[in-house]
């Protein structure tokens, strides 16, 4: 019987064979498109059961990850999630990550390659790889102010110090809680993550920098003005600004805010124009001063350019080639012209910090797991759009705007502030963006701030830059210059 | 490997202690990265288990070189460590469980078993002296198998589990009496096949140039076959059907050397296989399951979840494995039994589920070995039925998990959880260290060099 029994310990060899070829074939030929599959979540656990570096603000962790006894090990918890979602945004099973969790994930994560060496050391010491801790330039303070002075209004406010592009305040409304995509099951992640989608008030859209842009309205006459100051202009030169301006090419006309003059005559100056937030005058500047003059003095504030703080920036646009009543529309803000909060705070920024303007950043400092300082941000000009003594005279503008202009409502006591409203139409029957964009104290700026509120708030037809968006920069002004004072 | 050798004459003392050694370290040091990984760190518990396992391996080695030395001195580590292998992963799947909100004490009660098993394998070694007596209860052997096979079926002790009527509960235990019936069939093939095998394979009408055998020589054979058969089809045990298929067509090629018969016998589970995936839904379920195991439509409905989580798992586990306790072996339903295998090559990686092959490849081929150094037919076609019953046996399981063949419900020989199993193999071991002490005892006799004499009858 021994042939037998040796022919079959050949058949067994042949089965234990194929078990070893079977075994190669899911461990290590199909290994890698296993872990590929969506329904693999060992590649989620992987991914999300490291200890992930924590956000924090003003040293304070606004979002963390802290051990939980389940296969995903860490749980990411965001303290006040709705207050800072803009900035941090969420990091999950189901939808991913977003914002700066996006932005900085290689640091969060550990796996960057600044931080090689702190990766190495914890492969010596045997211990779990660390992500790092990632510090932010927002004051707590200024954050929650902003955030509480915009209320229900659907929105954005920018708060950034002139002198060094650090972003100080960054809120957008409606707003979400990214705790609740943080929860460890797919599908109810998923399932949250597609109502906030479908959620007609868009929620998971930032204002402050993108997704949509807005008509700047009289906001962007600071931008017309910078650029008639460059031709040559001053404060004083005297402009024509009749109640009623013919358009050229149409048989329309522009009229004031409420069809109201100007002033007594149909010429004012320059200073009068900016400090009643005059339409017809500025219309009329445009057109004087010829598109390519106005593209240019826009294109140095940063419009059209993409920018990162890490958070991706929408570019604000302008018009192509616009013809002589669209430049007409273009000059008071309206037509193409369109911009992110961000972008017309950087306005108020360049013209605060005496024409130059700073880099806009949100991170501060990364920490290694250890505490050691990784990256620290070096602040940066990002461009020159005006010359100091333009700038000057851009502030003399503004702050007529909020001593005795549309901007009234802004006013402080003693400190100086620096403004221009903004209202912008939306279209028939719909109510105006109304805007905000500041600086103070005007002679020496610790802070620069733009405030948008869509469709007025609540104030319907009614509702002005000057009367919704003002007093809310006027809190967020108050409260960064006491936040300047206590850090300087 | 592929050839066997003959054995030279070795007592093995001293091999089979320094093997025992390092079976014990992988005991050991396998539940340590558990406890230390997964658990809530190594305390004193670990001290206690080293020194049972110690204790166990000690008394298993002192015994068997007493009562058989001569015995193989591979069969007894080998066996240790995979039953040290299973008992600590059965352990790490407990932790994972427990992480996911589930209180399972699994390997308690397996160690319990375990401990049972080598107790029951050593009274074996112990009583049974010679295996030869065992041939007088060839057809005792065949009716208890049948009825050990059939109580699951009787009403008020039997239990179904996930559509498989093979548990029996006694004493609130629960028995699986396939594990054993498996032992008494082998005993009773092997009974029947070397009193019967020649005019089995030498008389009888010659039909078409292939000699059948007279009804009267093969009857008694294929109706213990047949009712097993159609026990297992009743209890819908699909994949023990298809072991005790094998197991019969392999013996019955060693005891006649008819090749013939082999094909027939493979020819007609060809047949069988087809027509139970087209009369029986559950068998058809399970062959859509495992041809297209991905496919999001069969994925969606259930069918292939457990099979496609043990790939991802194995997957994940790649060459070198996560690690013991650093994987999430949890999320395989049965990932402490059926699906052992799978968790296996999670944590221990392509190398250690390759390692632990070659270690049921080497028990099965020592088994072998003993068959052909032994020098009666009934040791050599129960050595024969026992080791390829435990290759055939990991075949259909580990098949079934890494898509070689349609997944069907058998345990992993040592590592799967489960009592039955766990003493059934262990007693196999015994029956193996027994034959195995009597075919090289015989070598001891010879001179050396010499190739063993074969039996002839």
């Amino acid at each position: 019987m021994n042939e037998p029994i040796r022919r079959l310990s050949v058949v067994v060899l042949a089965l234990f064979l194929t078990l070893m070829s079977s075994a190669s074939w899911v461990q290590f030929v199909k290994a890698d498109q296993l872990g590929q599959d969506q329904r693999n979540v060992r590649t989620l656990y992987r991914q999300f059961g490291s200890f992930r570096g924590p956000i924090v603000v003003d040293g304070d962790a606004i979002v963390r990850s802290v051990p939980v006894d389940d296969p995903f090990n860490y749980q990411r918890i965001y303290a006040n999630g709705p207050l800072y979602a803009p900035v941090t945004g969420y990091y999950s099973i189901g939808p991913g990550r977003s914002a700066l969790e996006q932005t900085e994930n290689e640091l969060l994560n550990g796996s960057a390659d600044a931080l090689f060496w702190t990766r190495l050391s914890e492969l010596f010491a045997g211990t779990e790889q660390e992500g790092a801790s990632v510090e932010l330039t927002l004051s707590a303070q200024v954050q929650q102010v902003a955030f509480d002075a915009l209320g229900d209004h659907r929105g954005a406010v920018v708060a950034l110090d002139p002198r060094t592009g650090a972003i100080l305040a960054m809120v957008s409304k409606p707003t979400y809680d990214p705790s609740t995509l943080a929860v460890h099951s797919t599908s109810e992640a998923n399932r949250i993550y597609q109502s906030l989608l479908a959620d007609a008030d868009s929620p998971l859209i930032n204002r402050a920098i993108g997704g949509d842009t807005y008509a700047p309205g009289s906001a962007f006459k600071l931008v017309v003005a910078a650029a008639a100051l460059k031709a040559g202009y001053s404060p004083d030169t005297v402009i024509y600004a009749p109640q009623e301006l013919d358009l050229p090419l149409t048989t329309a006309t522009m009229h004031n805010y409420g069809g109201e003059a100007c002033g007594p005559t149909d010429y004012i100056t320059l200073l009068e124009a900016m400090q009643v937030s005059c339409n017809t005058a500025f219309a009329s500047l445009a057109m004087d001063l010829g598109w390519p003059a106005i593209q240019s003095a826009a294109a140095d504030f940063g419009w059209g350019s993409p920018l990162s703080i890490p958070l991706g920036v929408t570019p604000s646009r302008l018009p192509d080639s616009p013809n002589a009543p669209q430049v007409a529309q273009s000059g008071i803000g309206q037509f193409d012209v369109r911009a992110t909060p961000l972008q017309l705070a950087m306005v108020a920024s360049a013209i605060g910090n005496g024409g130059v303007l700073m880099t806009p950043y949100l991170v501060a400092t990364v920490r290694d797991p250890d505490l050691r300082v990784v990256e620290r941000t070096k602040p940066s000009v990002l461009s020159t759009p005006l010359s100091a003594d333009d700038a000057a005279a851009l502030t003399v503008m503004m702050q007529a705007v909020v001593t005795s202009g549309t901007g009234t409502a802004a006013r402080l006591d003693g400190v100086s502030v620096a403004g221009k409203t903004g209202t912008a139409e939306t279209g028939l029957g719909t109510a105006p963006h109304t805007w905000f964009v500041a600086f103070a104290p005007a002679e020496n700026p610790v802070v620069a701030v733009a405030v948008l509120v869509e469709n007025g708030g609540d104030m319907g037809d009614e509702a002005t830059g000057g009367r919704v968006a003002a007093p809310i920069a006027r809190e967020v002004i108050e409260a960064a210059i006491a936040v300047q004072q206590e850090r300087n | 490997m592929a050839t066997v050798h003959e054995v030279t004459a070795r007592a093995g003392r001293l091999s089979e202690a320094s093997l025992l050694v390092i079976a014990v370290g992988i005991t050991v040091g396998a539940r340590a990265f558990v406890d230390a990984n997964a658990g809530s760190g190594i305390d004193q518990s670990l001290a206690v288990y080293t020194a049972a396992v110690a204790a166990l391996a000690i008394g298993a080695h002192v015994l068997v070189r007493m009562r058989a030395p001569a015995a193989d001195p591979v069969l007894l580590p080998a066996a240790f460590a995979l039953t040290g292998l299973g008992l600590a992963m059965i352990r790490r799947v407990d932790f994972a469980y427990a992480a996911r909100g589930r209180d399972t004490d699994f390997g308690t009660t397996q160690t319990m078993w375990a401990v049972v098993g080598v107790v029951a394998a050593m009274a074996v070694v112990g009583l049974v002296r010679d295996h030869r007596l065992l041939r007088r209860y060839t057809y005792t052997a065949g009716v208890l198998g049948l009825l050990a096979l059939m109580l699951p079926l009787v009403p008020g002790i039997g239990r179904e589990v996930n559509g498989a009527r093979i548990w029996i509960t006694v004493a609130g235990r629960s028995l699986q009496p396939g594990e054993f019936a498996k032992i008494l069939f082998v005993i009773f093939f092997a009974g029947y096949l070397v009193s019967n095998r020649d005019t089995l394979a030498l008389a009888g009408p010659k039909v078409l140039g292939v000699r059948l055998p007279r009804p009267r020589d093969l009857g008694p054979l294929l109706v213990v076959w047949a009712a097993a058969l159609l026990v297992q089809i009743a209890q819908r045990d699909l994949g023990a059907s298809l072991l005790f298929f094998g197991l019969f067509v392999a013996m019955l090629y060693v005891a006649t050397q008819r090749v013939s018969w082999v094909l027939a016998g493979v020819g007609l589970f060809a047949v069988g296989a087809v027509v139970a995936g087209t009369v029986f839904s559950h068998v058809g379920s399970r062959y859509e399951a495992w041809l297209h195991a991905l496919d999001p439509s069969v994925y969606d409905s259930g069918r292939s979840y457990q099979l496609v989580q043990g790939l991802f798992g194995m997957a994940s586990g790649g060459l070198f494995g996560t690690g013991l306790g650093e994987g999430s072996p949890g999320l395989v339903p049965y990932a402490e039994s059926d699906f052992v295998v799978a968790s296996l090559g999670e944590e221990l990686g392509l190398t250690g589920l390759m390692a632990i092959l070659a270690l049921y490849l080497v028990v099965v081929q020592r088994a072998l070995r003993a068959a052909i150094g032994v020098r009666d037919g009934f040791g050599k076609l129960i050595a024969v039925g026992l080791g390829f019953s435990m290759a055939l046996q990991l075949f259909v399981v580990v098949g079934g998990v890494t898509r070689v063949i349609p997944l069907t419900g058998l345990t992993t020989p040592f590592l799967a959880y489960g009592g039955s199993s766990m003493i059934a193999n262990w007693i196999m071991v015994a029956f193996l260290l027994r034959i195995s002490d009597v075919a090289r005892s015989s070598d001891l006799d010879a001179p050396a060099g010499a190739p063993a004499a074969e039996a002839r009858t």
